[in-house]
């Protein structure tokens, strides 16, 4: 158990280096869209690697595609302008956050559709038993 | 007892049917669908590998059927496609164009050429992407893959990897005119 416990703290430990070990030295100059920067590239998915963002992949095409970001931030494009282009290429499966669609409605509708089903299922099974340990003295242990 | 039981096993067999769609009608694992196919190939040009002064570009090939096949010599799967696509060639029933990604290898010009003089050209012309903004431009993640274009300039297909002699036959040759030929060399612009 012991060289279990030591193994999760050195992981733990060693986690927030590892996001500072960037991938990606450039640095654009102008801080406001460095920090556009950031966003956009935690919000892209690398085409190659597939469920790794561009921000923490280390493919040679994540790599380019980081490039041509940077290019078009400095040329002035918008977020919207820059993930267009790219979705046009890559297909929307580049986005990590899928858009809003009558396609993909389901996609985002299901989880609060099961939740509530369940918090539903949940409430009338607790009604339920509440009822039955009222009515129930046969539990009630001699005093 | 009510038939509620039933409810579970009718949301089980629900999420079956779901999950049986999903897995039958996904694309294969790790592939991505090009949102070019049907549309215009993104313009490209691009230095002819052997002769770095002149370039080709989807403009020249405008009027002509042609397959753009992506590749490097860093990419095993390529390797792999070689023979396939050395025996489309002697078909000849259209041209393929090689681009030649460079990516990371700084002797990627060199190395093209001695691996085309290894194992064989299969290529009508071989160009090189050096810094992969025409990869992008064209949606490449990874090599190989290839296009099929026709003469309007439309990418009719898109093989997302390899190509293998049964995808050449059902994908390819099965898109083009019947007695479709390779035409002459199309000289490279200065």
């Amino acid at each position: 158990m012991k060289p279990m416990l030591v193994l999760i703290a050195i992981l733990a430990a060693g986690a927030p280096l590892c996001a500072a070990w960037a991938l990606d030295p450039a640095r654009l100059t102008d801080p406001a869209l460095q920090a556009r920067y950031e966003v956009l590239i935690h919000e892209l998915r690398c085409v190659q690697c597939e469920n790794s963002t561009l921000a923490d992949s280390d493919a040679w095409i994540a790599n380019d595609v980081r490039r041509q970001i940077r290019e078009m931030l400095t040329a002035g494009k918008s977020d919207q302008e820059i993930k267009t282009y790219l979705v046009s290429r890559y297909s929307e499966f580049i986005l990590f956050r899928p858009t809003y669609s009558w396609r993909n409605a389901w996609l985002w509708l299901l989880p609060v559709v099961l939740l509530l089903l369940g918090v539903s299922v949940a409430v009338r099974i607790i009604k339920q038993r509440t009822r039955l340990v009222d009515n129930d003295d046969a539990d009630v242990l001699p005093s | 007892m009510s038939p509620r039981f039933l409810i579970p096993l009718g949301v089980f067999a629900a999420l079956v049917v779901v999950l049986a769609v999903g897995i039958n009608h996904s694309p294969e694992v790790g592939v991505l669908q090009s949102p070019l196919v049907g549309h215009q190939i993104p313009d490209w040009e691009l230095p002819i590998l052997t002769d770095p002064t002149k370039t080709l570009g989807s403009r020249q090939l405008k009027g002509q059927w042609y397959v753009l096949n992506y590749w490097g010599t860093w990419c095993i799967a390529c390797r792999e496609e070689h023979a396939a696509l050395l025996a489309a060639q002697r078909d000849a029933r259209v041209q393929i164009i090689g681009v030649d990604w460079k990516t990371d290898n700084p002797t990627e010009d060199s190395d093209a050429l001695e691996w085309l003089a290894k194992l064989g050209n299969p290529y009508s012309q071989v160009v090189s992407d050096h810094d992969g903004r025409t990869a992008i431009n064209l949606g490449i993640a990874a090599a190989p893959e290839s296009f099929l274009v026709n003469p309007e300039g439309v990418i009719v297909f898109k093989q997302p990897m390899g190509i293998t002699p049964e995808v050449w036959k059902r994908e390819f040759l099965s898109r083009l005119p019947p007695h479709s030929t390779v035409p002459p060399a199309t000289p490279g612009a200065s």
